[in-house]
């Protein structure tokens, strides 16, 4: 049941993973704006693989215990 | 510049180093300590899919495309979000059958095809020897950079002769390592946990090497990420890397294929798939490595942006090769110490990516390349040598030998072409081809060895025509002119641009025409007949492989076996020892004393074919097998018969389960049952002996008081007129005491006679403490009742409720204290009840007899200080309260005094109670 739903989650990641760092969503974050003077798309993709692996950390880690 | 023996010596330690941790991490394995065995050795080792093409070439495409290189490391972070359900099921089959590479998972799942495995290893060779290759290229253009003799003036060949070339002194030194720690005996794992050891120490100090130079051109070069980045902004010609547009040709197209491509490669490439798969120790490390390895590329590819923006600031565009920038930038600021910790670094990454190519590759070209045409020569299948462990691992050794070598010469001879230098993106295109048949092979029944044949080739096929074929074009190998006007001059079979479709990048227009001709080929090939029965039982095996044991037979074989005939056959190819100590431990786990006396059964044969799939592949395993058995052909229908019987059988022991289950069940009802039976059976006993009892003592009195009268006809009246009166009053006793007792009788079984009235309770208690006022008087007890202003008319049988208030009452005036008693009756009005309390303020129950009151003829207290009376009021009283729907039960109990309390539920509107 657990293994199930983390099974679940983790496709869901995935599926939500290929929409954000692909076109088109993508595309919106290609813009010449720098915050704290780094291109907002570096910005962006790295905080999304961050975020992926956070995500991923916590639902892997959580059916372990 | 460096001095040369410095760079050589610190590399040869380095590498010393490498089977230092190889040969501790082997030492420990065999104490059962195990160094690997544990996630975050699992997770590091994974780090070998970055490479030495990571390494240098991340910063040189990231300087040429800005962001447009980041995919590669984007696509495996997707990819393992999924790996907890792909790579999972992989690593349940690979053990499961004892499959040691990608090319024996593929011959194994289509019906153990020799062909199939020997195609998938001719791929799997010509797709990364060439990055092996590139490796060996990496680490000597470092070296060259490094000596500072990278000047053509000195070198006009550009390249030293082989017998001075260091290169080859470090392909020999890894072939050394590769054969020590890869084929150190043989395995039916083929696990190698020195060499795994090895490689998680490789990924951490390529991690570091790099973290080291990104921090030290970001924070010291120059004052920070955001500095390089306005720097950069300041240069038009570099304004295209920070957006997307850098990426130029690729595209939103390419960036996806990009990430799909790496997604195939992170699995299917033969280095990956050793790792992850065949040196998995413990399927719940993959948890921990399905977040911690994306973690790993993450932080490896943090200053790759930063470094690339360095180095161009610094030295422009064109001046140098920015794939040297992690060597060049330190090397150009005198900074000599990090400039060799990159570069042994770099020799990490090179060296750990050439290690597990070459294990992989090597048992898939003995395990389905040489073997298979060694069993086809007769003398060998026949058995002319007895013991074939030394030949195998020959084979093994020659063929890492080989194929280093092969690299060796490739790099030679590539130089600095094309073809050599874009080799990452094509090596991974080439294992893509690997994924249809390998993902539809875990999750679809229904694919056929033609199917997967057809699909490889036509893959492989278009893959050499659309970027092997151009890349050497490119490298001046081939007349470019190909590339224009494609084969035959025929326009519309450009291989840059198949049919004409453009707007792609080479890489994606590859993979995009590939992956169509290889899925397709194999889903229509295979849709054309149904499976074979070899297809269909492997099939099953692979796909339910998370459902063994669950209607799933362990194998799919009839036939007859002799033990005699198995355990000599095993032996040949794993040795004396190992195949004996696996006999006896087969055979201790089915409880059979001797490996000889085993029965050989399906199982049995199923186990001595994975043994030998373990050392030489599943296809040559099943011919090996076939020769010293007798079996049946199985067709699909077979197939089917033995799962129908397989699922049946487990059907019927569900079953079985089941009904012992209800059994047991209805066991312990019917013990339940019976006990309950002796318990009535004894409070029975107890009920009689209690009546008799309660009978006699007034009959004894009256008897002994009637003989009396009998006998002494003298006595006078007064004495005359007393006896009598204690007949008459023992008489009555005995009277209410039969009458109580059919009472209850009545009442228990439900034959009583019960009159419904409409009843005031306030009349009712005032009526009852009125007819006990003078019991109370004569004790002098102080009766108060308490009643609210009015009370709710409530239904139910009039005097019956009134024996309970009176026996309420009698109870309580037996029990207070003479002179002193008090008794008080209250009344309370809920909304769904009214609640009668009498409390009284005598001795109180004794503890652990409040429940026993309630019970026929118990009565509180011991013998003799027990009050007359029958032991029926309480029982018969709680049996009218219930009979009224409400409860009986005493609500308070201490020392000084107990209460007992009834509710009666009020009529709901428009409802009766109904008493019958």
């Amino acid at each position: 049941m657990r293994k199930g739903l983390a099974g679940q989650r983790l496709v869901a990641v995935f599926i939500a993973g290929m929409l954000l760092l692909n076109f088109p969503l993508l595309s919106l974050f290609d813009r010449p704006e720098q915050p704290f003077g780094i291109p907002l798309l570096h910005i962006y993709l790295f905080a999304v693989w961050f975020g992926l692996v956070l995500v991923i950390a916590w639902i892997v880690e959580r059916g372990a215990r | 510049m460096l001095p040369s023996w410095l760079v050589v010596g610190a590399s040869f330690a380095y590498l010393m180093v490498l089977f230092a941790v190889a040969y501790h991490g082997d030492r420990r394995a065999d104490q059962g300590r195990s160094v690997i065995d544990n996630p975050w050795t699992y997770t590091l080792s994974l780090g070998v899919y970055c490479t030495a093409w990571t390494y240098f070439g991340s910063v040189g495409r990231a300087a040429s495309s800005g962001i447009g290189f980041l995919p590669v490391y984007l696509g495996p972070t997707l990819g393992f979000a999924l790996a907890w359900l792909v790579l999972l099921k992989m690593i349940r089959i690979a053990r499961s059958y004892r499959i040691t590479s990608i090319a024996d998972f593929i011959a194994s799942r289509y019906g153990k095809s020799h062909v199939l495995g020997g195609l998938v290893t001719v791929i799997a060779v010509v797709g990364t020897v060439p990055y092996i290759a590139l490796q060996l290229k990496a680490v000597a253009s470092g070296y060259t950079l490094l000596v500072g003799d990278h000047d053509p003036a000195l070198h006009p060949s550009g390249l030293p002769g082989w017998w001075s070339d260091g290169t080859l002194y470090v392909a020999l030194t890894l072939a050394a390592f590769t054969i020590l720690f890869g084929t150190r005996h043989l395995d039916t794992t083929e696990r190698h946990e020195g060499m795994v050891a090895a490689i998680a120490f490789e990924s951490v100090v390529k991690l570091l090497a790099f973290l080291a130079v990104g921090l030290y051109v970001s924070y010291v070069v120059y004052d920070g990420v955001g500095d390089l980045y306005s720097r950069a902004a300041q240069h038009p010609e570099f304004s295209g890397l920070l957006g997307l547009e850098g990426m130029q040709r690729m595209g939103y197209g390419g960036w996806f294929a990009h990430i799909l491509l790496a997604m195939l490669s992170v699995i299917f490439l033969p280095r990956q798939f050793q790792i992850a798969v065949v040196e998995n120790v413990n399927e719940a490390h993959l948890r921990r490595a399905t977040w911690a390895f994306p973690a790993y590329l993450l932080a490896i590819n943090l200053f790759v942006i930063p470094i690339a923006l360095g180095g161009l600031l610094h030295f422009g565009r064109g001046e140098v090769d920015p794939d040297t920038f992690v060597l060049s930038l330190p090397l150009e600021h005198g900074d000599m110490a990090l400039a060799l910790l990159v570069f042994v670094g770099g020799l990490s990454a090179a060296t750990g990516m050439v290690i597990v190519e070459v294990i992989a590759l090597s048992t898939m070209v003995c395990n389905d390349l040489v073997m298979p045409i060694l069993l086809r020569s007769r003398r060998l299948a026949l058995g002319a040598r007895r013991d074939l462990t030394g030949l195998l691992l020959g084979i093994r050794r020659g063929a890492i030998i080989v194929v280093l070598l092969l690299g060796y010469v490739y790099f030679r001879l590539a130089g600095e072409a094309y073809a050599l230098v874009s080799i990452g993106l094509i090596s991974f295109a080439a294992v893509a081809q690997f994924a249809p048949a390998m993902l539809g092979g875990m999750y679809w029944r229904g694919g056929t060895r033609e199917g997967a044949l057809v699909g490889l080739l036509a893959g492989f096929a278009v893959w050499i025509y659309t970027l092997l074929l151009p890349s050497f074009a490119k490298s001046g190998w081939l007349d470019p002119s190909f590339l224009e006007q494609g084969v035959f001059g025929a326009g519309w079979l450009q291989p840059e641009a198949l049919f004409g479709l453009e707007g792609l990048d080479n890489i994606s227009h590859a993979l995009f025409w590939s992956l169509l001709a290889n899925i397709g080929g194999y889903v229509f090939v295979s849709l054309r007949r149904a499976p074979s029965g070899a297809e269909a039982s492997q099939g099953m095996l692979f796909v339910d492989v998370h459902r063994r044991g669950d209607g799933l037979p362990t194998s799919f074989w009839r036939g007859s076996a002799e033990v005699r005939d198995l355990m000599p056959l095993v032996a040949r190819f794993l040795g004396q020892r190992r195949s004996e100590e696996a006999f006896a431990d087969y055979a201790r786990a089915h409880g059979v004393a001797d490996a000889l006396h085993l029965r050989a059964d399906a199982e049995l044969v199923h186990f001595a074919e994975s043994l030998l799939a373990g050392a030489i592949g599943s296809a040559s395993a099943r011919v090996m097998v076939s020769s010293v058995v007798q079996e049946e052909v199985l067709g699909l229908g077979e197939v089917m018969d033995i799962l129908d019987e397989a699922t049946q059988v487990r059907a019927y022991s569900r079953k079985l389960e089941e009904k012992s289950r209800a059994l047991e069940a209805a066991t312990a009802e019917l013990r339940a049952a019976n006990e309950r039976l002796q318990e009535l059976d004894r409070l029975k006993d107890d009920f009689m002996s209690s009546v008799t009892h309660e009978l006699r003592t007034p009959l004894t009195s009256i008897r002994a008081f009637s003989e009396m009268l009998l006998d002494d006809p003298d006595i006078d009246v007064a004495d005359r007129q007393r006896f009598l009166g204690i007949v008459v009053s023992e008489t009555e006793r005995l009277t209410r005491l039969v009458n109580q007792v059919l009472d209850m009788a009545k009442i228990e079984s439900g034959q009583a006679e019960w009159h419904t009235d409409d009843i005031d309770m306030r009349e009712l208690l005032q009526h009852a403490v009125d007819s006990t006022g003078q019991v109370f008087r004569d004790r002098g007890v102080d009766v108060e009742l308490v009643l609210p202003q009015a009370a709710p008319v409530l239904q139910g049988d009039r005097d019956r409720l009134l024996q309970v208030v009176l026996n309420l009452l009698s109870n309580a005036a037996k029990f207070v204290p003479r002179g002193a008693g008090r008794v008080c009756v209250a009344l309370l009005d809920g909304p769904q009840e009214v609640r009668v309390d009498v409390s009284d303020n005598g001795p109180g129950i004794p503890a652990g007899m409040e429940e026993v009151i309630f019970q026929k003829f118990r009565q509180g207290g011991d013998e003799r200080s027990r009050p007359q009376g029958t032991g029926l009021g309480l029982p018969i009283s709680r049996q009218i309260v219930e009979r009224h729907g409400g409860r009986l039960w005493l609500s308070a109990n201490s020392a000084a005094g107990a209460t007992f309390s009834f509710t009666l539920p009020l009529p709901a509107a428009g409802s009766t109670v109904e008493l019958e």
